[in-house]
């Protein structure tokens, strides 16, 4: 008979329990998941993320057909009301009863609202589930000014997603500093200026007795000082409670300050009901971050399995605590709290350092002799918070100076910080995952040799992303280590990556290929090195690309300067900037499309593809399409494809900014611009986002006050959905900071990487991308700008210059000793059009259309 | 163009300086077409213009360049190779294609017809 496991709660670390368990293929279990919320188990961490684009479906944690494997039932939008321990058996808020063998509680903990008075009036939320981020976004569009009650980890992320819907944030905290669990006075100090700078408004010390209905807005905050505050909505973000109501009415045991209590293998009192994750409680303490309740599922998961099993395990893992450090994870603002932040251990040091202009504060507690690192507080810059995380969590011995890991170093060397060779191969690198250096290290010898491979492969850093630079600089010590030199040469004929050969360019202002070839390369070069070259000398210089010297370079779409079909026909691509186009202009390109028989349909990118052009008419249809005023739509090369716009404020009664102008604006700045991929943009002329530009690599999307620019979103595929990259950008702002994204992305991707993934290789993530775009970090923003510059002052349409250049034109036929055409083109009708002949058709040669070849 | 040579066994098909080094043209030889590629300078190659993969006659139009020892043209429809001097393909050695016999004289390119 098989054991029948229940596990009420679905969350991130039920979840987490049931992928355990699943992954040490237990037979014998017949296991089913009450999950009170209508979905599944998502990624509750990176909830905040769902306002800067990401849908329900990315942040989901379940991998495709997890729950159809056999003995896993989940019930969705099931409640579990009652735990009758004695029949052992659980009561469904419907009614129904499942009986159970072995029963774990995952069901985390809901945040707590304090109970003043007019806390439950419509407009007053929480910030916990998706669902609670629906209704904030309902009231959020009704809404002008918002308040965060509460100003720790939570309340901070929440205040920022207030503010980045637009709305007037404020957030009021009772104690007289922000994150007063974390960091100390002058930390938050330091911390309220940097949130302040992100246009937030911060109450501390301010208590809220009641609330009432307000003047100017829906809800007025009575304070106990006496003053108050207007407001249209209110989260609170007070802390948090754990559900351990089903605990109580079972009389498993519960905390006196909440929390079903456990022991090391996480056993209530009951041997046959466990508690893990943020409903627990463990040596008095409750853990409200995932680490240690993933550590919890780890230990519920062997333990079952020995039982099963029935295997003697003499040390099955168990339940020791957690660390508590955590990093902020918020856009623009460092701040991390490591151990002993306070120095309260007794007969600790501290070391502290402050910067008020660069607004920066770093605090170190060291042991009394100062050779342990106890912790430590970040704020403004929380380069070292990994390393000195590990010092920490591993006891390394500390240098002599230990204010040296902290102290700016004055000559701009790397600072005597931590070799990551010091720590040992047990050292827990990705707390959330449980990854050690060890495992880091075999991953690496197995091949897994760029960050997105070494994530893949041990799952480290891909919940909160936290330890993604350490276990880099892992990744390069220990390819350093084992000789291995990553192999990202671009093929035989060069041993440089892109990367490199875009910068030998630049630097030695290399023109031609055959140039580079002699100097860096070796052999004809092929189909890999040869349009890849092109792309970067037209990045570089923008010359035109079917110039003599260019135009063995180029794939056969770039040759002819259109994309070539199955048949060996191309396609022809007008541009229609914005989507924009008049009545003449379609007038024209019907009339060409219909003159050459062409096959017409719209595309996704808003403008016209028509399809079965033989090569010697390619100039022809270009010569009259140039005349109706169009130009090249670069349809077929690695470079700018559309703009794609709704109609925005213009016509649309919800748009509030012209987005059809600045599409037309955009696609007019990049058109025409090589990049190691194509290039997808879209303007939406409010947050309705009719553009889809959330979709494309670059999405403006219209503010009240500006425009917020979206990056790195990807259809096809691997659809992505773009992330933030800023907000609320007046125009000028926009185009540099787009400027500075594209040459960034030119300059450093790899062969037709899309910006999606090379966005997941970049080492830092979206932080680090931030730092160069915004920030301009790596002191480059001028010279990206500048080559920009470059790029639009030399455009001019490839077809212009193609039909007017009597060599180019010259190759556009199809025998170079006879004006016939292919033979092997042939059409025939299909809903009032034509398409290409299947061979059958062909051979029989039924229905075939006579093409005329026209000439003028 | 199109000119003929006494003996008639070439077929002078144009002149070199028609094709751009390190491209290839498509020629019509007695009704096939062949795919006549210009490495370098000055060295020559036939082969059959039709792609055994997508039956499109495209071959001249891919780009030319080396594989090791070989000297290849990539199929750009989907990208095989194919070896200039025996018409081999690289990825799929039973979809070989034809060879012609090429050669330069009088700055003329000529194709030999017979060649079967
Ligand atoms: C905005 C936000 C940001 C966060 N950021 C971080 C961070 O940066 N780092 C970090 O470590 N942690 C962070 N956390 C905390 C982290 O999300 C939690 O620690 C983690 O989700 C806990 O997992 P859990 O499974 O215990 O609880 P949950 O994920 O809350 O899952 C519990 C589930 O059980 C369900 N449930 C409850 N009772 C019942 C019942 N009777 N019947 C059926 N189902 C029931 C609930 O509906 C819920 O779906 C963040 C949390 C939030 C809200
Ligand atoms: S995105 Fe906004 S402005 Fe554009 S069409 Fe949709 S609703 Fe209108």
């Amino acid at each position: 008979m098989a054991l029948k496991l229940v596990v009420i709660g679905n969350g991130m670390v039920g979840h987490k329990l049931l992928e355990e368990l699943a992954a040490l293929r237990l037979q014998e279990l017949e296991i089913t998941v009450l999950c009170e919320e209508s979905r599944p188990a998502y990624d509750r961490v990176h909830l905040s993320a769902f306002f800067a684009g990401k849908s329900a479906e990315e942040l989901s944690l379940v991998a495709p057909g997890f729950f159809e494997q056999p003995g896993l039932h989940l019930r969705l939008a099931t409640r579990a009301a009652r735990i009758d321990r004695a029949l052992k058996r659980v009561t469904t808020a419907d009614g129904e009863v499942i009986p159970y063998d072995k029963l774990v509680l995952a069901t985390g903990s809901k945040p707590f609202v304090p109970p003043i008075p007019g806390h439950d009036r419509p407009g007053c939320l929480v910030y916990r589930t998706l669902d609670d981020l629906g209704a904030l976004t309902q009231w959020g569009a009704r809404s002008r000014r918002g308040v965060v009650v509460g100003g720790g980890l939570l309340g901070l992320e929440c205040a920022k997603a207030l503010r980045d819907m637009g709305l007037e944030t404020h957030v009021v905290e009772f104690a007289p500093r922000l994150m007063a669990v974390q960091v100390d006075d002058i930390g938050g100090q330091m911390l309220r200026r940097a949130i302040e700078d992100l246009g937030l408004t911060v109450h501390t010390g301010k208590n809220t007795q009641a609330i009432v209905d307000g003047e100017s807005a829906r809800h007025r905050m009575a304070f106990a000082d006496g003053s108050h505050l207007e407001t249209d909505l209110i989260v609170f973000s007070a802390g948090i409670r754990p559900r351990d109501e089903l605990a109580h009415q079972s009389e498993l045991g519960v905390g006196q300050r909440g929390g079903i209590m456990v022991d090391n293998f996480c056993r209530t009192r009951d041997p046959d009901v466990y508690a893990i994750g943020e409903c627990a409680q463990w040596g008095g303490k409750i853990f409200g971050l995932v680490a240690p309740g993933y550590d919890m599922a780890r230990v519920v998961a062997n333990h079952l399995h020995a039982l099963l099993t029935r295997t003697q395990a003499p040390s099955l893992p168990e339940f020791a605590g957690a660390d508590m450090s955590t990093k902020l994870k918020l856009m623009g603002v460092d701040v991390a709290s490591i151990g002993d932040a306070h120095g309260a251990t007794p007969g600790s040091r501290s070391y502290q350092f402050s910067d008020e202009r660069r607004q920066v504060y770093k605090k170190l507690v060291v042991s009394g002799d100062g050779k342990r690192l106890l912790g430590g507080v970040l704020v403004g810059d929380a380069a070292e918070y990994g390393t000195l995380l590990q010092m920490m969590l591993n006891g390394l011995e500390l240098p002599e100076a230990p204010e040296f890991l902290i102290l700016p170093s004055s000559d701009g060397q790397a600072k005597t910080g931590l070799s990551v060779d010091a720590l040992p191969a047990s050292a827990q690198i990705c707390s959330c995952n449980n990854v050690s250096k060890g495992q880091l290290c075999e991953a690496v010898a197995a091949g897994a040799t760029s960050i997105g491979a070494l994530k893949a492969a041990t799952r480290a850093g891909t919940t909160c992303g936290g330890c993604v630079p350490l276990a880099t600089q892992i990744m390069k010590a220990e390819m350093k280590r084992q000789g291995l030199a990553v192999n990202n040469h671009l093929c035989e004929h060069f041993a440089y990556s892109r990367q490199e050969l875009y910068h030998l360019v630049r630097v030695e202002r290399v023109r031609r290929f055959d140039e580079l070839l002699q100097r860096h390369g070796n052999g004809l070069g092929c189909d890999i090195c040869k349009p890849t070259v092109a792309s970067i000398l037209a990045s570089c210089w923008n010359e035109f690309v079917l110039q003599k010297e260019h135009a063995s370079l180029q794939d056969s779409n770039d040759y002819f300067l259109a994309n070539i079909q199955k048949d060996g026909s191309y396609s022809v691509v007008p541009r229609m900037p914005g989507g924009e186009v008049t009545p003449e202009g379609l007038i024209a390109v019907g009339q060409v499309a219909k003159k050459y028989g062409l096959y017409t349909k719209i595309t996704g990118g808003q403008r016209v593809d028509m399809f079965g052009a033989r090569l010697e008419q390619l100039p022809l249809i270009w010569e009259e399409l140039i005349a109706a005023g169009f130009e090249s739509g670069h349809a077929y090369g690695k470079s700018l494809r559309t703009v794609k716009s709704c109609v925005g404020s213009t016509w649309c009664r919800y748009g509030v900014q012209d987005s059809v102008g600045t599409a037309i604006d955009l696609e007019h700045r990049y058109k025409g611009l090589r990049s190691p991929h194509k290039l997808k943009f879209a303007v939406s002329g409010c947050a309705r986002e009719c553009a889809e530009a959330q979709g494309k690599d670059v999405g403006v999307i219209a503010t009240e006050k500006g425009w917020n620019l979206y990056v790195c979103g990807n259809g096809g595929m691997k659809p992505r959905h773009a992330e933030l990259l800023a907000g609320d950008l007046d125009t000028a702002t926009l185009v540099r900071y787009i400027d500075r994204f594209l040459m960034f992305y030119i300059r450093t991707a790899d062969r037709l990487q899309r910006t999606s993934v090379w966005r997941d290789n970049l080492e830092g993530g979206m932080d680090y991308l931030r730092s160069v775009i915004i920030d301009d970090r790596l002191g480059l923003a001028a010279e990206l700008e500048a080559q920009m510059k470059r790029v639009v002052d030399t455009y001019e349409c490839e077809w212009k210059r193609a039909v007017t250049d009597p060599q180019t034109r010259r190759r556009f036929r199809h025998f170079v000793n006879s004006e016939a055409g292919d033979d092997n083109v042939v059409f025939v009708p299909e809903r009032g059009q034509v398409r290409p002949a299947t061979a059958e058709e062909k051979r029989s040669r039924h229905g075939r259309i006579p093409v005329k070849v026209l000439a003028e | 163009m199109g000119g003929h040579d006494m003996n008639s066994e070439w077929m002078a098909v144009c002149k070199l300086g028609d094709i751009v080094p390190d491209t290839g043209v498509c020629a019509l030889v007695d009704g096939e077409q062949v795919a006549v590629f210009r490495v370098g300078e000055g060295e020559l190659y036939a082969i059959a213009n039709v792609d055994p993969h997508s039956q499109a006659a495209v071959l001249s139009r891919g780009l030319v360049g080396n594989l090791g020892e070989r000297v290849v043209v990539a199929s750009p429809i989907y990208k095989q190779h194919f070896d200039l001097r025996s018409g081999e393909c690289l990825e799929s050695p039973e979809h070989a294609v034809r060879t012609w016999q090429v050669r330069l004289q009088d700055e003329h390119v000529w194709v030999r017809r017979d060649s079967r």
